[in-house]
Formats: C-alpha cells, sequence, structure tokens
C-alpha cells in the first residue's frame, strides 16, 4: 500500500492547516504582522524624501511644489503616521534579536514585549514630535 | 544514514540557494540601521519645514548628508530584503519573480536618485 501511496504522481487533496482567518487576533500575532506592515509602508515616506531631496537640488519651483506635498496637512498625515511607524518596527527589529537568541518566547514574556512595542512607539513618537 | 559530508549537505545552501545570507543581511542592515535613525529622525525631522535655502544649507553639512547616505542606501536594501521576504510569502511562480524583480529595481532606482541629489546638494 505504502508503494503504491509513494509512486502516486497526480495532485491530492492535502489538509489545510488552520488558515489566518479562523485564528482568533492575539497580541504575539498581531505585533508581528504589524512589524511587516509598518516596514513595508514606509516606503510611501521614502519615496516622499527622496523626491523632495530631488526637488531641493534641482530648482526653487521644483522645490516649492514637493514641500508643498510634504509639509500639507496630508503630508503632515503620512510624516506622523510613518514616524510612528519606523519606530514601531524599530522596538519590533530588537524584539526579533532577542527573540532569534532563544529568549523571551514564553508567552506571558512575549504578551509583554508586544505591549512594549506599542506603547513604546507611541512614546518615542511623541519624544521625536517635541525634538523637531 | 547516507554518505555524505558537512560539507556536501551545505552545498547549493536549500531552497532558497543563497543559503543564511538574506536573513543575516537583515540583521546586519538592522543593527546598523538601528544606531543611526534615531539621530536621523531628529536631524530630518528640524530640517523638513524650512525654505529651500535652510534646507539646502543643512543638507550639504558632511555629518547630515553622510547620515542621510546611509540611511538612503541601508534602508531600502533592508526595505528591498523585507519586501522580499513577504513576496516570497504570498506570491508564487513568475508573480513573485516579477515582484522580486520590481521591489529591487524600486529600491536601487531610489538609492540613485537620493544619493544624486544628495552629491548635488553637498558637494
Amino acid at each position: 500500500m505504502a508503494e503504491t501511496d509513494l509512486a502516486r504522481t497526480e495532485q491530492v487533496e492535502r489538509p489545510l492547516s488552520p488558515h489566518l482567518q479562523v485564528y482568533r487576533p492575539q497580541l504575539t500575532s498581531i505585533t508581528s504582522i504589524l512589524t511587516r506592515i509598518t516596514g513595508n509602508a514606509l516606503i510611501v515616506a521614502a519615496l516622499l524624501i527622496v523626491w523632495w531631496l530631488l526637488a531641493a537640488s534641482t530648482s526653487d519651483d521644483y522645490f516649492a511644489m514637493a514641500d508643498a506635498v510634504l509639509t500639507s496637512w496630508f503630508g503632515d498625515l503620512v510624516m506622523t503616521l510613518s514616524l510612528w511607524a519606523i519606530w514601531y518596527h524599530y522596538l519590533a527589529g530588537l524584539r526579533h534579536f532577542y527573540f532569534d537568541a532563544g529568549k523571551g518566547l514564553e508567552i506571558e514574556t512575549a504578551e509583554k514585549l508586544g505591549w512594549g512595542c506599542i506603547i513604546g512607539s507611541v512614546v518615542l513618537t511623541v519624544i521625536t514630535l517635541f525634538l523637531v | 544514514m547516507r554518505y555524505l559530508t558537512a560539507r556536501k549537505r551545505a552545498e547549493g545552501k536549500g531552497a532558497a540557494g543563497t543559503g543564511t545570507e538574506h536573513f543575516w543581511y537583515m540583521k546586519m542592515s538592522g543593527v546598523g540601521l538601528a544606531l543611526i535613525i534615531p539621530i536621523f529622525l531628529v536631524a530630518f525631522g528640524r530640517t523638513l519645514g524650512g525654505d529651500r535655502a535652510e534646507v539646502l544649507d543643512a543638507m550639504s553639512h558632511p555629518a547630515m548628508a553622510i547620515l542621510t547616505g546611509l540611511v538612503i542606501f541601508f534602508g531600502l536594501r533592508h526595505y528591498a530584503g523585507g519586501a522580499q521576504t513577504m513576496i516570497e510569502d504570498y506570491a508564487h511562480g513568475m508573480t513573485r519573480r516579477a515582484l522580486i524583480i520590481a521591489v529591487t529595481v524600486l529600491s536601487y532606482g531610489m538609492i540613485a536618485t537620493g544619493l544624486f541629489a544628495l552629491a548635488k546638494i553637498a558637494l
């Protein structure tokens, strides 16, 4: 029997592991996916900043246009959210180093670290806004 | 038990073809960025909002130009590495390859643009 099973080459219906939709959202899973979302979303701020730098290097008119976008209410919103995103990604990255070392993986500790990322990122965002 | 040496088993370096290189690059660039990002956030935040003369003056300072150049280069390479991991998780086949090429091209294109602008401002 085993031999015939192994010899079968056609696609078989394999059981799927429980998927995202059937998982109750948990602090650990939410803080993990937020790391990915914040990291990838930062491309928006990066595009704006590189464009703004190019404009600054080119001419007064071009700079005026790019600067108007970056310092508009919409630009402020994107930059402020990106500031939070980069601080979140920063703390979550540090947490990843800790996890990679095989530490902090007990549920209680992992959840504490998750809250640390969330609260810490908001605090650091506010501090940065005060400094600039 | 197969008669393979440890070296023979490591050759080809698994499904990714690059072994732990990608993982390690993300760790290294992450540590490097962790050192400079806090300074950059404050320095850039103070520059943003000034008029063009003020911006050019601030960005042409050697420390600021070097810092910004490092953030642009390693930030965007780190981005491309992370985006590639995300793409590999969700996309397959041709779509996967096309998207990885797209983020790689995007990151290098933005690095070249950013460094060109910085050079023009600072030099």
